[in-house]
């Protein structure tokens, strides 16, 4: 009986554990912001910038995920070599122009909104990045993949209604049907991205 | 109105694929992940790149000297622009039924290019007629459930589908009042000019407000194309859906069976 008593009362203590360590999606973008909005603030250069941004996306972001869904139809008919040469170039694609985006803008003001939670896996959660005197006010919602509650992760940016993933995975559609469905042709366009 | 109309059975006839007796959305949600086509992808990679000469040598250098303009000028640039689109708005809200937007935009219109000084101020946004989104008759086409067609690029108008394409005949055929009382009708107070110089600068307009954006695509695309193509179609699947979420107008079956945790 006591044995029961120690399991329950484990089971019970792991579960407040998960709970306690388990962080809303809102949050979650929220915290993301506001340490992206700190690194460009600083006074430092954009490479440095970029080195901090780069630590950020690798924490947050599902890049493997990202990586997959804009593969498309294709990741059901590559080989496994050719996924994992993929995986890592992607990963690389990814990290330098996510920096190289971001690290040219200077104290963005991101407002988090609300949160849409769409199923368990995922929840929208919506912010705006505030009007300047050069733009207007910017609609941005973040596709957060919440399957581990403990550890959610940014699959998607939806800017003003314009999905980024959907456009990568389009864009990479369309080199590899101009090679006739060859996907080391992606792979050949990402390494040359990735060596400028 | 004789002319919008039969412009409109052309388009009815014409367009290869159209669909009687659905609205916009509904098609649209049956049919998430409908590829348009690129049936002519290599006469629009040349128009594209003919359009992207275009861009660097005229319209960036105008878009980088007018970005060097005090910001109330551009601020009552853009405010002119877009209250001289409402003449084509307010035919497509009512082509789509929406009767109160209509009025709305009416009631806007007047404010605006009255008490506004011909639109370079919006006393409307401030009496709550705020600013809604602009239609065109390609989008009253997509309300009325036909679809793309294939996807053109227009040399200088850019990238446009021939669902789109086809509409646009509507503007210059009776359905934009701007056009008309320039180009159409030898009126004594404006001419072909100041039609074709307003197209010119809400152009320029839009590239200023984007051009930070449209560069750093630029220089982050393996295919510009491609990119450019795809955000395109995204905005006007979510335009004619008067969707606020990406979500409500695209399929998003894919994301659920990737699983990386």
């Amino acid at each position: 009986m006591k044995v029961y008593k120690k399991i329950f009362f484990i089971v019970i203590l792991s579960t407040f554990i998960n709970h306690s360590h388990a962080k809303a999606p809102i949050e979650f973008i929220s915290e993301i912001t506001s340490n992206a909005s700190n690194i460009l603030k600083e006074n430092i250069t954009i490479d440095q910038k970029a080195e901090k941004l780069i630590v950020l996306a690798e924490n947050a972001v599902d890049i493997d995920g990202i990586g997959l869904y804009s593969l498309g139809k294709h990741r059901k008919s590559i080989t496994e070599e050719k996924l994992s040469e993929y995986k890592t170039l992607f990963r690389k694609y990814f990290l330098k122009s996510f920096s190289s985006r971001l690290s040219q803008y200077s104290d963005p003001q991101i407002i988090v909104t609300s949160q849409n939670i769409i199923n368990n896996k995922y929840t929208i959660v919506s912010s705006v990045l505030v009007e300047t005197a050069e733009r207007p006010e910017i609609k941005i919602d973040w596709r957060v993949y919440t399957k581990n509650p403990n550890k959610p992760l940014i699959r998607d940016l939806i800017i003003e209604g314009l999905s980024l993933a959907r456009t990568q995975k389009e864009e990479f559609n369309s080199v590899i049907q101009s090679a006739d469905g060859d996907v080391d042709a992606l792979l050949v366009n990402l390494k040359d991205f990735n060596s400028k | 109105m004789n002319r919008i109309i039969i412009i409109l059975l052309i388009s009815l006839i014409t367009a290869s694929s159209s669909y009687a007796g659905s609205d916009g959305k509904n098609e649209l949600s049956k049919n998430p992940n409908g590829e348009v086509k690129d049936c002519f992808e290599t006469i629009n990679r040349g128009v594209f790149a003919f359009n992207e000469g275009l861009r660097s040598v005229i319209f960036e250098p105008l878009a980088k000297g007018y970005l060097k303009l005090p910001s109330p000028v551009r601020t009552g640039t853009g405010n002119m622009l877009s209250n001289l689109g409402n003449v084509v708005t307010i035919p497509n809200n009512l082509l789509q039924g929406d009767l109160v937007l209509a009025i709305k935009n009416i009631a806007r219109f007047g404010v605006n290019t009255t008490i506004g000084i011909l639109g370079v101020f919006d006393p409307a946004s401030k009496i709550g007629l705020n600013n809604y989104d602009r239609e065109d008759y390609g989008q009253t086409l997509g309300r009325w459930g036909f679809k793309e067609g294939c996807y053109v690029v227009l040399p200088v108008l850019g990238p446009s589908t021939v669902r789109d394409t086809i509409a646009s005949i509507a503007s210059f055929s009776g359905g934009d009042a701007w056009y008309n009382i320039t180009v159409r009708n030898d009126t004594h107070y404006v001419s072909d000019f100041d039609y074709y110089f307003s197209r010119g600068a809400t152009g320029v307009d839009f590239l200023a407000k984007n051009l930070g954006a449209v560069k750093n695509l630029e220089e982050n695309s393996i295919d510009f194309y491609a990119s450019v193509k795809s955000l395109y179609l995204q905005e006007r699947r979510q335009k004619i859906a008067n969707a606020d979420k990406v979500t409500e107008t695209f399929d998003d079956s894919d994301w659920e069976e990737i699983e990386t945790q």
